[in-house]
């Protein structure tokens, strides 16, 4: 991947080559795959949506007169007869980082054509995904449980379980998508779909491994945005 | 070759990639362009009907589909601003003309003026029909999508038509949909419209930003040989800017789309403050309603230029081939553009003067309001040096273009007295506010959308539109256009206030009434006048005069596919290479006043034409 060549064409290192490869002619992005391309560009469409809910949520949260709750009470865990602040969003976050570490990982075996290791480790990007949203779902019922609602919450502001409910399960929408594309990809992989090029059940297109690339830009983006939606919630 | 120039030794064409040794002349290497980075497009041809014209991946099929949609729903806009100006020009004539359903019509008209026709045709319509043709490309790079894009839109028109037949009606808050009464009771469709509404946005936003990643990567990535950004007509660098614009401006409408319809579904207040109702608490509490102005118009301001980019992009081309002149200052217009785009985001609280801002942001972005007066000026500056000396044909296509500068003139010099605060505050909500935004961004881009209609109407159905009615057509837009917007001017001075049904007995209605009269017949007018080109297009579809190849002479790609109408696929065999760029007109000592962008430098080496 690094090392791309192109016949007639002279790469230059630094601000000058990206000069060059911008005022040439035909790409802009040397050797880059057009759907990479493509999700690059939606993921900063997808990065102001997200900064426009965090964004939001801070005015919210800023302007609001009655006291917003505290995290670590609202969000622990009493487990063992102890009172663990954070605990299951500590699991949470650790299990959706290590699938970002398969799905980086499944790339690579992807890309050296070892059809098995790739297939698993995206199984396995898959199952990481899955835990999460179940973990999400269980942390959902919790609060719930506890009388937190989209439009009330016993613990403080109301605007807490409104931009909780919001945020966080736009993000669990983008990780449950995220899921089922990974089990599509693992299914096409061990096919073997990728190897032959077979062709795309809706868009026609030919496979190649360069799909799950692109997939994991897209899952490491929705850990990425994790990580912020993981800071101002649960730390502020 | 004319011997004036024989002897010129300074100024000779090369190609982009070769610099050919000292001395003038043909030499051996100077037609070289590099071979193709990546293979040939994988293209799905339909072979059903189906494939073919409805569900249909070629990127033509879909911009026409784009347009015929579009056109409709703002021929939907257009029935809605008769309506408005039966109420208010005659008010009581029209008994079903309740304030209720003015208030609908107002928003509705707004909303699908705005979004679903100027933005849908100008980026969905010209984008997918002309980004293809223009950069050499075979196709969108995204054909399935580009599909699914079209038919999100068609959706979304679905869904917003709908709200007409919902109880209470579509929404009435006006098409900036403010909170609190957007969802308030006593606002109509406030329950079923305005959550219509906001599905069908979401849905348009959607559908909008599969199109624009095809548009985007289509300039970006896969150009033909020979094509550099720098060599891309205009057209393409105001849709380029303008979904690039639309890629990072709609993400904020889409939010406030979906909290809204959380605070009226599930009755959370991101928005919505602490409100006596009647003397009651109603259960909403906390929000802030500011929050939402800033997240529509952090959209809305984007979206003016949304609309503006491709049209001062279509305006350059349409100007240069018509006066057989390079367009004055290509590089200043590209940079003017992506200016323009990047000063766009900074601009939106402008909308918001009257909304309680600290007087310091109003300073800010007062300031930057005035700046994009800068690049702006110098675009029109360019259009009029282009025109300077030109050969100009005064056709139907010439006519529009000088429309739309002096309304685009007339539009900006308003806008600077909008841009700055004090001046502003008095005038707002006034219909000097809807004098302004109609002229700058409803007529001047309309303007351009019929010139281009009759510019390009050659290449998609092959034959030339009615010259004739053309001229009917543009005159009576263009004259009734300023019968109805420039009276407005003075009804903002004199303080009528925009968006109310009906004036009642108040002071201004002594010299207003003979105005809005005056106003309305010529709206009446105005609005039937658009059917001519309706009448115009389904005349010369099968009688037209025939047009084959080129017939305007222009120089740029879409013009020099083997076939007119280019079939799927658009090139045929072999991919264009381009030479230079899109303007090349009036070039000293050529044979011809055009030289296409395929020309290859060796024949026309001895011209004076300048290495692009």
């Amino acid at each position: 991947m690094s090392d791309i060549k192109i016949e007639g064409y002279e790469f230059k290192p630094g601000f000058k080559g990206m000069a060059k490869d911008t005022g040439s002619d035909q790409t802009m992005f040397k050797g880059v795959h057009w759907g990479k391309a493509m999700m690059w560009i939606f993921l900063l469409s997808d990065t102001f949506i997200f900064s426009c809910f965090l964004i939001s949520y801070m005015k919210g949260r800023g302007s609001t007169i009655i006291d917003w709750p505290n995290p670590s009470e609202v969000f622990g865990l009493h487990v063992f007869g102890v009172d663990v602040p954070l605990l299951l969003i500590a699991i949470m976050t650790f299990v959706l980082i290590t699938s970002s570490g398969t799905m980086a990982l499944a790339v690579k075996y992807g890309y050296e054509k070892n059809k098995k290791m790739c297939g698993w480790l995206i199984l396995a990007t898959a199952i990481g995904g899955l835990t999460f949203v179940g973990m999400q779902a269980f942390e959902w019922g919790k609060l719930i449980h506890e009388g937190v609602r989209p439009w009330e919450n016993p613990f403080g502001a109301p605007q807490f379980g409104s931009f909780f409910f919001m945020i966080t399960g736009f993000h669990g929408t983008h990780v449950s998508i995220g899921v089922i594309f990974l089990f599509i990809y693992a299914y096409k992989t061990f096919a073997g779909h990728y190897d032959e090029g077979k062709r795309g059940w809706f868009t026609t297109m030919k496979g190649d491994y360069v799909e799950i690339e692109i997939l994991g830009l897209y899952w490491h983006f929705v850990d990425l945005v994790w990580v912020f939606i993981f800071a101002f919630f649960y730390l502020w | 070759m004319s011997e004036d120039f024989s002897d010129n030794k300074t100024i000779q064409a090369q190609s982009s990639e070769t610099i050919s040794g000292g001395g003038s002349g043909i030499t051996p290497d100077m037609d070289y362009v590099r071979p193709a980075e990546v293979g040939e497009q994988d293209l799905y041809h339909g072979h059903s009907f189906i494939t073919k014209w409805i569900f249909c991946q070629d990127a033509k099929v879909i911009g026409v589909q784009y347009f015929l949609l579009a056109t409709f729903t703002g021929i939907i806009g257009l029935i809605l601003s008769w309506l408005m100006r039966l109420q208010l020009g005659f008010p009581g004539l029209a008994p079903f003309m309740t304030a209720e359903h003015y208030y609908q019509f107002v928003t509705m008209h707004g909303m699908i003026m705005v979004v679903y026709f100027l933005t849908a045709l100008f980026l969905g319509g010209f984008g997918n029909y002309l980004i293809p043709l223009m950069v050499g490309a075979r196709d969108m790079v995204f054909p399935y999508l580009n599909m699914v894009s079209f038919w999100s839109f068609f959706v979304a028109v679905a869904v917003l038509l709908a709200s007409f037949f919902v109880p209470g009606g579509p929404t009435g808050s006006g098409w900036t949909l403010y909170p609190p009464q957007a969802i308030l009771e006593g606002t109509p469709g406030s329950g079923w419209g305005i959550m219509l509404m906001c599905i069908s946005l979401i849905l348009f936003v959607a559908g909008f930003t599969m199109g624009g990643l095809n548009y985007l990567i289509t300039v970006l990535q896969a150009r033909t040989r020979g094509m550099t950004l720098m060599r891309m007509p205009l057209t393409v660098w105001g849709i380029f800017t303008a979904t690039v614009l639309a890629m990072l401006a709609f993400p904020a409408l889409l939010v406030g789309a979906l909290m809204m319809s959380l605070d009226n579904v599930l009755g959370t207040s991101f928005f919505m403050p602490t409100i006596l109702k009647a003397g009651e608490v109603l259960e909403y509490g906390g929000g802030s309603p500011i929050l939402f102005q800033h997240l529509f118009w952090f959209f809305g301001h984007p979206e003016v230029y949304i609309v503006a980019l491709p049209a001062f992009g279509i305006i350059s081309d349409l100007i240069s081939v018509h006066a057989r002149k390079n367009i004055f200052g290509y590089r200043m217009m590209v940079w003017a553009i992506v200016g323009i785009g990047a000063l766009s985001f900074f601009v939106w609280a402008h909308h918001m003067y009257v909304s309680g801002m600290n007087p310091w942001f109003g300073f800010f972005f007062a300031t930057t309001t005035l700046i994009i007066a800068v690049p702006t000026a110098m675009k029109v500056y360019n259009w009029i040096l282009t025109l300077w000396r030109g050969n100009i044909r005064l056709n139907t296509v010439m006519l529009w273009c000088l429309g739309f500068i002096v309304t685009f003139v007339n539009g900006g010099i308003t806008g600077i007295f909008l841009g700055n605060v004090s001046v502003d505050v008095p005038l707002s909500d006034t219909y000097f506010v809807i004098a302004h935004f109609h002229m700058v961004m409803g007529i001047a881009p309309l303007m351009v959308i019929m010139g281009a209609v009759y510019h390009w109407f050659p290449l998609v159905a092959g034959r030339f539109l009615d010259e004739k009615l053309g001229k009917w057509h543009f005159w009576l837009t263009f004259l009734g256009a300023y019968s109805i917007y420039f009276p407005m001017h003075y009804l903002g001075f004199i303080g009528v206030p925009r968006r109310y049904f009906e004036m009642y007995d108040s002071p201004y209605v002594a010299s207003a009434v003979g105005m809005n009269e005056f106003i309305s017949l010529a709206a009446f007018i105005v609005g039937a006048a658009q059917f001519i080109l309706i009448y115009n297009i389904i005349k010369t579809l099968k009688t037209g005069k025939p047009a084959g190849h080129n017939p305007w002479q222009a120089c740029s790609l879409e013009w020099l596919t083997p076939t007119v109408p280019p079939e799927h696929g658009n090139w045929g065999d072999r991919l264009p290479t381009v030479h230079r760029w899109a303007y090349d007109y009036s070039v000293p000592g050529a044979k011809e006043d055009f030289i296409t962008q395929t020309t290859p430098p060796s024949e026309v080496a001895h011209t004076k034409v300048e290495k692009t």
